[in-house]
């Protein structure tokens, strides 16, 4: 049977559906953004960005960009009504201090027990840049990952043992990909919500490492 | 009479030695002190380590002091950027040190330097590379690194409003790492827009009392710089 990946989109609307309301999220930089465009408009979700702002709201309008307010990918956003604004010490302390209910990030690769490499490639010639990220990955209650199952050349993301440097160790609760949706466990990988047409035989070959069947297979 | 206002950027930097430690507000262009930063190209004072979130952007705020040749090592979390060319050919020819720090623990260890606080164990970085040579510790089960605190002789910030005693608020992002490196400075300068009388900050909402600030400079709104700053 031939099935088709999630898009970018698709994957974002997904975690956002999975956010519930009241939650204190951060959403990392690139992919994860996306996730802000499906919040439920019917929940009330307080965005968090690392510079200082809890209540964060979408892009301003044309011509109403504040260069003053903006998100941690340095872009023009907005404050919703009852947001707030901090400073970086305490901004980080709502990350660090375990406050942040979710965070949504990008990663290189994620290994069966968690560890999380989103930081950096290792190459030689590449300038090293840390931000937030190592501070989300122990702070927030749960890490969530978004990313494509597999590399430009078909490897899988989810790995033994990662291969780039660490950003943290064991610290991945679920893993959103293109082909499905993997719950980091004690009794292993639980993998569900497979695209339609992909088979949980087929899933297990690229990925490469051992997955448990999470008998929700149909939810979608 | 206690007045910290001081006419011009010169006068407020005019004390700073080669070799100092300097602290520079801003997250990618909010909060970024450029006037303060411009003036202190001008001062010349060079062999300069500065702590910043990234390592600047075009040519503009840190990029055009390190483009003038005065930095001798960088404290960020954040040196790379779409913009960033000017550090990134420095770095490249190894004409400039780098200290990654992760951006809370870099933001931590100026309040615990603010604060007298000698160093501080976090578990973030615990088991990465940037934990590489640091005293470790298992506390309350979890792996946690030990992280010194990080002091400077000069702050260089940006602030809103500042009044003659020092006290100052901030707008919206801009504020990101103001407070923190106020306290963590030995000399603290701000450049504000408006200086008000005493009184004219209200006292529930100042957010850097005037105690950890040492002068405060009026500067010009520049909405072409803030564009470009973006």
């Amino acid at each position: 049977m031939s099935y088709t990946k999630l898009t970018r989109e698709q994957i974002a609307q997904r975690i956002a559906l999975d956010i519930p309301e009241g939650a204190y999220v951060n959403l990392g930089i690139g992919m994860p953004t996306l996730v802000g465009n499906y919040l439920p408009r019917d929940r009330e979700i307080l965005l968090h960005s690392e510079n200082g702002i809890l209540g964060m709201g979408p892009a301003p309008a044309a011509g109403q960009a504040d260069m003053d307010l903006i998100n941690a990918g340095k872009e023009p956003v907005t404050l919703l009504t009852g947001g707030a604004y901090f400073h970086h010490t305490d901004s980080f302390a709502m990350m660090r201090g375990g406050h942040l209910d979710i965070c949504v990030m990008g990663a290189f690769q994620v290994s069966a027990d968690g560890d999380l490499a989103n930081w950096h490639t290792g190459a030689k010639d590449a300038i090293p840049a840390v931000g937030g990220a190592m501070d989300l990955a122990v702070g927030a209650k749960n890490v969530w990952v978004m990313m494509e199952h597999l590399t430009k050349n078909g490897e899988s993301k989810i790995v033994g043992q990662c291969t780039y440097p660490l950003t943290g160790i064991g610290v991945v609760k679920r893993i959103y990909t293109d082909l499905a949706v993997i719950e980091v466990t004690a009794r292993g990988l639980v993998t569900g919500r497979l695209v339609p047409g992909l088979s949980f035989e087929e899933l297990k070959r690229l990925t490469g490492v051992p997955l448990l069947p999470s008998g929700d297979r149909a939810a979608a | 009479m206690l007045n910290k206002i001081v006419d011009t950027l010169q006068a407020a930097l005019a004390d700073v030695r080669d070799g100092s430690t300097v602290l520079i507000g801003g997250f990618g262009g909010a909060g970024v002190p450029a006037d303060l930063v411009d003036a202190l190209i001008a001062q010349g004072a060079k062999d300069l380590t500065i702590v910043n979130n990234n390592a600047g952007n075009a040519e503009f705020g840190v990029a055009a002091l390190l483009k003038a040749g005065r930095v001798r090592k960088i404290v960020c979390s954040y040196p790379r950027q779409t913009d960033s060319h000017v550090f990134d050919a420095l770095y490249r020819a190894g004409k400039v040190e780098l200290e990654l720090v992760p951006q809370g623990t870099l933001s931590e260890r100026m309040r615990a330097a603010g604060a007298g606080i000698g160093a501080f164990f976090t578990p973030t970085g615990y088991g990465t590379e940037l934990a590489n040579g640091k005293e470790t510790r298992v506390i309350g089960g979890r792996g946690c690194v030990l992280e010194h605190a990080l002091s400077g002789d000069v702050a260089l910030i940006k602030a809103e409003r500042g009044d003659r005693w020092g006290n100052l608020t901030y707008r919206k992002s801009a504020r990101n790492f103001g407070p923190t490196m106020a306290s963590a400075a030995k000399c603290t300068i701000a450049q504000v827009y408006e200086t008000v009388e005493l009184g004219g900050l209200d006292p529930e909402c100042i957010v850097t009392p005037g105690i950890y600030v040492t002068r405060v400079v009026k500067v010009r709104r520049s909405p072409q710089r803030a564009q470009k700053a973006a």
